[in-house]
């Protein structure tokens, strides 16, 4: 058996994918054309029939938080890998959205389906100008700052007991019916999951890679850095504020509870799990982490051991990344040979 | 004599307690060629980052074409047309060398000027960079310009330098040691290149510790020594200056200084 095993050998062909599927060279042939669509319709069909499959009302929860989750890890890995911005503001983000989302809500009487696009525009804007002072540097400035606010705002409004104190806002209205509140989000991630894949590929996007690689060069070419992390800090901060808003009417309220440090670390270490720089493999994290850490529930505070065993795991492990790892599969021939 | 298209007055600019310029003045006219020598640390490249932008002045102004753009920030000085390549070469080195140009073309002096030779009006960004960087020597039909700027050898990447200032159809270009690291060959078809763009009517500032080449090509230049400004000159008047040799070379005699 083991001289068998040693006449042979493992022989690996890439599929160069790459090349065949640059522009119309894709539609020349149905395999080439499957290969390409196969795994976004795995995906764009899965997310969709997800609601379908869920068993109970508390799974359908869970689906709802993984995609808050997921937008999340979205917005990190969109600023860290393509902006060069690492982003540990996912409980800003979601706070300031949520706080505005319900303020809508409770005190101006708009509906959910108001609220949240509002909240998602207000509250990026709002996240933006904050943020505003420390686009100009580089280095860990950022970090920090993002890391700062959600305990600086938590504090503020339970000091000052404005926006309900540490009651929160209660009485926010919720959506009309469950089907609507599972496929608001889903479609949402999967809007900004291709949006921000898209975007990333057109001109501005190789904009936002040379701010990354090279800041000084940018600003030779008569760019301006500023500007341009403006957009990108508008867009991620989006993405979180549309999860924040969406949490207030899934919950029907807003509470400090949302400037929790969990919405910074979990999409951090969704996008770790995934693989960072490919977009989808942040979300697919997310799906991952976060039913794991629900089935974890059972153990009680010995959940975050567990949690932080599988993350150790990963980064030994597979610290590419999921989906780093699997698309090299994916366009890789492997059969064995004879030697 | 016509105005010039750049005042430098009295710039200084002081690190801590330490003069890295001192009241450095210099005018430079429309269309020349100005080579600045000076040994090492003598304020070379903060000269370039002073007018250019990258660092504020301690005093003194910069004027281009009568317009004060001192204190402007650096985007804003390239977006006027004042270019400039850096001495630590700097290509988005995770971008192939023709997206490399692509981000210049983004900018919003590309999009008015069209780019090096657009007339106004800016093309497909991918097909205007691959035309600018064929001039500079980038074959169009060799696999070059597709290459990742990461695999480019140090000849290419500086004409890439180069490129990415021309992308802006610039007024002026400041060269900061463009031909450092490139072997003889490599220069003599560096020169041409800059010859040619001041047959074009681009104004240039070239900062080189390579003088036989700069001799050859510069109109005037200007020799800085401890952040003050030496001597100012013809390429001949500078040569024979007793002052200069002796700061700069250290020896009576005008060697090779290859």
């Amino acid at each position: 058996m083991k001289e068998d095993f040693e006449k042979r050998r493992k022989e690996r062909l890439d599929r160069g994918i790459k090349v065949r599927s640059d522009g119309l060279y894709a539609l020349m042939s149905w395999r080439e054309l499957c290969y390409l669509v196969l795994p976004r319709l795995v995906l764009i069909v899965g997310m969709l029939i997800l609601p379908l499959v869920m068993p109970s009302m508390y799974w359908q929860r869970v689906i709802s938080n993984v995609c808050i989750y997921a937008l999340l890890a979205l917005s990190f890995d969109f600023l860290a890998h393509f902006v060069g911005l690492v982003s540990l503001g996912g409980a800003f983000f979601i706070g300031i959205g949520g706080y505005i989302a319900a303020i809508l809500n409770t005190s101006f009487g708009l509906p959910p389906l108001l609220t949240i696009p509002l909240a998602t525009i207000i509250g990026a804007s709002f996240c933006t100008l904050l943020l505003l002072p420390c686009l100009p540097l580089r280095g860990v400035y950022f970090a920090i700052i993002t890391l700062m606010y959600p305990l600086l705002l938590a504090r503020v409004i339970e000091a000052l007991d404005i926006l309900g104190g540490t009651d929160g806002i209660l009485g926010v209205e919720s959506f009309l019916n469950r089907w609507m509140e599972q496929y608001v989000i889903i479609m949402m991630v999967l809007l900004f999951l291709f949006g921000v894949r898209r975007l990333v590929i057109k001109d501005i996007g190789l904009v936002f890679r040379a701010v990354k690689d090279n800041d000084q060069a940018v600003r030779a070419s008569g760019i301006s850095i500023t500007y341009y992390k403006t957009i990108a800090v508008f867009i991620a901060s989006a993405m979180g504020c549309l999860g924040g808003a969406y949490m207030v009417h899934l919950y029907m309220w807003a509470g400090l509870s949302m400037f929790a440090l969990d919405f910074s670390i979990l999409p951090i270490a969704a996008t770790v799990i995934g693989g960072s720089g490919t977009l989808v493999g942040p979300v697919l994290g997310a799906f991952i982490l976060v039913p794991i850490s629900e089935l974890l529930r059972a153990f009680g505070t010995l959940r975050i051991v567990f949690y932080a065993l599988i993350l150790l795991a990963f980064i030994i492990f597979r610290s590419e990344g999921i989906l780093v790892y699997s698309q090299r599969k994916y366009q890789q021939f492997e059969k064995w040979v004879k030697v | 004599m016509s105005t010039p298209i750049l005042q430098v007055n009295q710039v200084t600019k002081t690190f801590g307690g330490i003069f890295a310029l001192d009241e450095v003045s210099f005018d430079l006219q429309e269309g020349d060629i100005l080579g600045v020598i000076g040994p090492n640390g003598s304020g070379k490249t903060t000269l370039v980052n002073c007018i250019t932008g990258f660092v504020g002045l301690t005093s003194g102004e910069v004027l281009f074409r009568d317009k004060i753009i001192s204190g402007k920030p650096a985007h804003k000085i390239a977006d006027m047309g004042i270019t400039r390549t850096f001495q630590v070469m700097r290509p988005y080195y995770s971008l192939a060398a023709y997206k490399n140009l692509v981000i210049p073309l983004f900018s919003p002096r590309a999009k008015r000027t069209g780019g090096w030779r657009g007339g106004g009006k800016l093309g497909d960004r991918n097909t205007v960079s691959i035309d600018i960087l064929e001039e500079l020597g980038f074959e169009r039909e060799s696999f070059v310009p597709y290459k990742m700027a990461s695999s480019l050898p140090t000849g290419y990447l500086k004409r890439l330098e180069l490129a990415r200032c021309l992308a802006l159809k610039p007024e002026i270009i400041i060269c900061d040691e463009v031909f450092s690291g490139l072997s003889a060959s490599e220069i003599a078809s560096m020169v041409p290149l800059i010859e040619r763009l001041q047959m074009e009517g681009i104004t240039l500032i070239m900062i080189e510790h390579r003088l036989r080449e700069l001799f050859r090509v510069s109109n005037r230049v200007l020799v800085l020594n401890f952040g003050e400004k030496l001597r100012e000159g013809l390429p001949d008047e500078v040569m024979a200056d007793e002052k200069v040799k002796e700061a700069y070379f250290g020896s009576e005699e005008v060697v090779d200084y290859d």
